[in-house]
């Protein structure tokens, strides 16, 4: 029988690999995908305990996740483009202005 | 069988998301994560929540994914890759595995409790999933779904700001 | 009935406001000058009103409250009037001259720069004065003393170019602060003093009914009285804090004239005289209030006795005779120090405008002839009497009235105080010896000041010795009035010896008989030791004038023969007793090594260096922390994966 620890365990370890991705890549859009493997291991997370516990929220949860994760993309997105165009590349290692 | 269809389905989702980290060119991190969330649709229909999956495909698989193809496509990006694409793959490897383990540690430590709500199997069948998922959101999320549509509002908005030439 | 009260400070606060707001853009002189004496006049007006009213009233007493000030707790502050006989009179003395030197002052300050300027501190001045006269509890007198303090700050530095006046300023401003420091102890102590006994006021006319609470000689009532006497002694320039007076000469003379001679250097006297049951409670303070003031009149007149400045011997003379006040005060002839209060407002006033017309027309003089001589010096003078005929002649009969001359008005005034530093029980032979011998010497100083000025040969520089006018109208009706004054001045007082009926000290019985009365003060003696101490003092006057006269018209080379010959005391009296030095070398000098070394030692070293070491570490734990903001994204990253991880581990472990 499958049980909510296979979920969370999976949704674990895809956690960890985005986190991996977040922290090693250099292309932002690349960045950008590894967190929303992030963000979907952890609408897994939501399902599989709202599956568990019987309860409607945890879905509802994912929804507004999603929600976030679209607007994310429109803005992130566009920050890109407006970074590409200023710097001709979008190695994050080449926006580093925000500092002192 | 359930449980061999779960392995398979997870397995594939590792393996697609752990290609997403490491394919040099972006397009192909881009299909690889499209599997990813392909698998994880399959998950949420074997969770009883097909609205969930229906949703996964059509705004991440779909829409979200296309813009990213979109804008991969727009600055040209799959040609240009650099020689030296990854930095800090040692700290940051070892910071996931930790991650990973504790993660591991706490599942493992904890037990899963709260269980018997008043949506089983049974309610979701005879109910239907789309209209459990529409009376909660209509009723008591009420006030975050109109934020949330504010909030896409917004984003369009700074979208296009960002991405006007001139302001 | 008495409600009126308050148009009297309030006419001069409206002057002084319209004039110090609108004067630079009214320009006009006259509208200007006659606003501000139009308003003294009308608040003249306003006291000769009340003044009358009370005369024919038979309550001698009245407060009049125009509002509540403060409410705290069981003290009760209002902003309060007193009308009895003795504010009845101050009143009238600060009305009434002012009014004249008001006058006066169209003319003499005309042309100055700060014309409008002049005119809107001497009004807020004659609020601030009358504000103190009138207030009928402590505060708003202090109100007053403050105000006049501050006025007669502004108008020493009036000429605030010249250092000397802002210095002149600075020191008659630090010298009142000791004084109301003092003032303001005893005003504490006091109001504890009569808490404690369960009635909190500072009310002057409460203070009257309770001070019975407080033990008669006691050390309480002691010290508050001295405390008190240290305020008066900053305002009316007793020893030790007399030295501000004389360098106040820098102000323009009408203000010499107003506030350092008629009104304001008196507040202290009328202080005394309002606070008189306290006083009279506390013989010690008595004691030392007569003896300071006897050693005021006489040390002042021996300055005054070698000082070439027309000013400074007035100034001086100023002293002397607040000293004379206190004296009286301090032997219980509290009537006779308010009248020779009086009498000396008149002639001092007289006097000082009389020398303010003098260095008027030699200021002319010698603006015609293109001269920079000092216009105050009497040495360039002599002469003047058939150059300013009117000048001369109130001039001279105010300087009889000074001298106690029988017949004007400071001799009835001067004697009674003499006649009660002898006669009272609180005073001792000693005293009257002492307040004889200043007499004469006032009588030699201020005609030798005569004889320098308007007799002998004119010793003014021959380009500009034709051209010394007499004073315009404005400046010579006031001298006229005054003048007048000084002579008949002394006839409301005429003393009951010779066949008058003291109608001054009558009138001041409301005030000041219970306090006698209680305490059993009063001038004994037979009418044969009063007639004979009357008749010494007038002699002594009299040889006073005639030294001056032997010396400065008959033998006018006997003066440097005899400074030659007592080149010393000359000396020593010529530069003020060295006074000035000593409070420099025991109290100024120590000040400023003191300030230097906080500068130097404290300031510049730890509060700086605090400051400075806070600035150093913050901008070290800056630049150290500047690299954790490296703008990279992923040391962000990190950052924010380690933060889990921690919270992670904590929850797992913990």
């Amino acid at each position: 029988m499958i049980s909510v620890h296979h979920y969370l365990l999976l949704s674990a370890i895809l956690f960890s690999i985005g986190t991996l991705g977040v922290l090693t890549r250099r292309n932002a859009i690349v960045i950008f995908m590894c967190i929303e493997v992030m963000l979907n291991s952890v609408n897994l997370t939501f399902i599989a305990l709202s599956k568990h516990v019987g309860n409607m929220d945890g879905q509802v949860f994912v929804f507004f996740v999603m929600t976030v994760a679209a607007a994310e993309a429109a803005v992130g997105l566009a920050l890109m483009i407006a970074f590409f165009k200023n710097k001709e590349s979008i190695d994050v290692d080449d926006f580093n202005m925000l500092k002192w | 069988m359930g449980i061999l269809l779960f392995y398979l389905t997870a397995f594939v989702a590792v393996i697609a998301a752990f290609f997403v980290t490491k394919c040099r060119n972006p397009v192909n991190s881009a299909l690889c994560l499209v599997t990813n969330f392909l698998c994880l649709a399959v998950l949420y229909v074997m969770l009883e929540a097909p609205f969930m999956a229906a949703i996964q495909i059509m705004v991440y698989a779909g829409a979200i994914m296309v813009l990213i193809i979109f804008v991969i496509m727009l600055l040209n990006l799959g040609t240009s890759v650099k020689g030296n694409y990854v930095h800090g793959l040692a700290g940051g490897g070892v910071l996931a595995v930790l991650m990973l383990f504790l993660t591991n540690r706490f599942v493992a430590n904890g037990q899963a409790t709260g269980t018997g709500g008043e949506i089983t199997s049974e309610v979701i069948k005879s109910v239907g999933h789309t209209e459990l998922i529409g009376r909660a959101m209509f009723t008591d999320f009420l006030l975050p779904f109109e934020i949330a549509s504010i909030l896409l509002l917004v984003a369009i908005i700074g979208a296009v700001v960002l991405s006007k030439r001139k302001i | 009935m008495y409600s009126n009260l308050w148009l009297i400070p309030f006419f001069p606060l409206v002057g002084s406001i319209i004039n110090g707001l609108l004067g630079k853009k009214i320009k006009n002189e006259k509208v200007i000058g006659g606003l501000a004496t139009l308003m003294m006049f009308c608040s003249f007006l306003v006291a000769c009103q009340n003044f009358f009213r009370l005369m024919g009233d038979s309550v001698k007493t009245h407060q009049v409250v125009i509002g509540s000030w403060m409410s705290v707790g069981n003290l009760q502050i209002d902003w309060g009037f007193l009308l009895d006989p003795l504010s009845a009179v101050m009143i009238m003395i600060v009305t009434g001259v002012g009014t004249l030197i008001h006058l006066y002052s169209i003319g003499y300050m005309h042309g100055e720069v700060g014309f409008y300027r002049f005119f809107s501190y001497l009004n807020l001045f004659a609020c601030a004065m009358l504000m103190l006269v009138l207030g009928n509890n402590a505060l708003v007198m202090f109100i007053g003393w403050e105000g006049v303090g501050l006025c007669s700050y502004l108008l020493i530095g009036y000429y605030f170019e010249k250092k000397s006046a802002g210095d002149a300023a600075k020191k008659a401003f630090v010298v009142n602060r000791v004084g109301d420091f003092g003032f303001l102890c005893g005003l504490f102590t006091l109001f504890w003093a009569l808490g404690s006994k369960g009635v909190w006021t500072v009310n002057f006319v409460e203070i009257t009914e309770n001070a019975h609470l407080l033990q008669t000689g006691g050390l309480l009532v002691t010290v508050v009285t001295l405390c008190f006497f240290l305020g008066a002694c900053g305002k009316s320039a007793q020893i030790p804090l007399y030295t501000w007076l004389p360098d106040a000469m820098e102000g323009p003379t009408p203000v010499s004239a107003l506030i350092h001679a008629a009104t304001m250097v008196t507040a202290g006297v009328y202080m005394i005289g309002r606070m008189n049951i306290l006083f009279a409670m506390a013989p010690t303070t008595m004691m030392t209030v007569a003896i300071v003031g006897a050693a005021t009149a006489f040390f002042a007149a021996t300055i005054g006795l070698a000082q070439n400045d027309i000013k400074r011997v007035l100034a001086y003379s100023t002293v002397s005779q607040l000293g004379y006040m206190f004296l009286a005060m301090g032997v219980g002839a509290f009537s006779a120090g308010i009248f020779h209060l009086m009498t000396h407002a008149f002639f001092k006033a007289c006097l000082f405008l009389g020398s303010g017309s003098v260095i008027h027309g030699m200021h002319h003089a010698y603006h015609h002839a293109h001269l920079h001589d000092d216009p105050q010096d009497m040495r360039n003078m002599g002469g003047l009497r058939k150059k300013m005929p009117i000048t001369f002649i109130t001039f001279l009969v105010s300087t009889i009235a000074i001298s106690g001359i029988p017949l004007f008005s400071g001799f009835f005034s001067k004697d009674e105080i003499l006649w009660w530093s002898f006669g009272s029980n609180r005073g001792h032979w000693l005293l009257w010896i002492i307040g004889a011998v200043a007499a004469g010497m006032t009588a030699f100083y201020m005609f030798r000041l005569v004889f320098m000025t308007f007799f002998g040969e004119q010793k003014t520089d021959a380009r500009a010795k034709d051209h010394i006018p007499e004073s315009p109208l404005t400046i010579t009706i006031p001298l006229m009035i005054l003048g007048l004054l000084a002579v008949i001045g002394g006839y409301i007082g005429i003393p009951a010896i010779l066949g008058g009926s003291n109608r001054f000290e009558h009138w001041l019985e409301p005030v000041f008989g219970e306090a006698l009365e209680m305490h059993h003060i009063a001038a004994h003696g037979a009418h044969a030791t009063e007639y004979a101490l009357m008749g010494i003092s007038v002699a002594i006057a009299i040889i006073g004038i005639f030294v001056a006269w032997t010396m400065y018209i008959k033998n006018p080379e006997l003066p440097a023969k005899f400074t030659a010959k007592f080149a010393g005391a000359y000396r020593l009296i010529f530069n003020k007793w060295f006074i000035d030095e000593l409070y420099d070398f025991l109290f100024v000098n120590p000040c400023k090594r003191i300030g230097t070394f906080l500068w130097r030692g404290f300031d510049v070293k730890v509060v700086d260096g605090v400051v400075n070491g806070v600035a150093w570490v913050t901008k070290g734990i800056g630049a150290g922390l500047r690299y954790t903001q490296s703008g990279y994204l992923h040391n962000y990253a990190v950052a924010m994966v380690v933060g889990v991880v921690v919270i992670v581990g904590y929850y797992v472990f913990g």
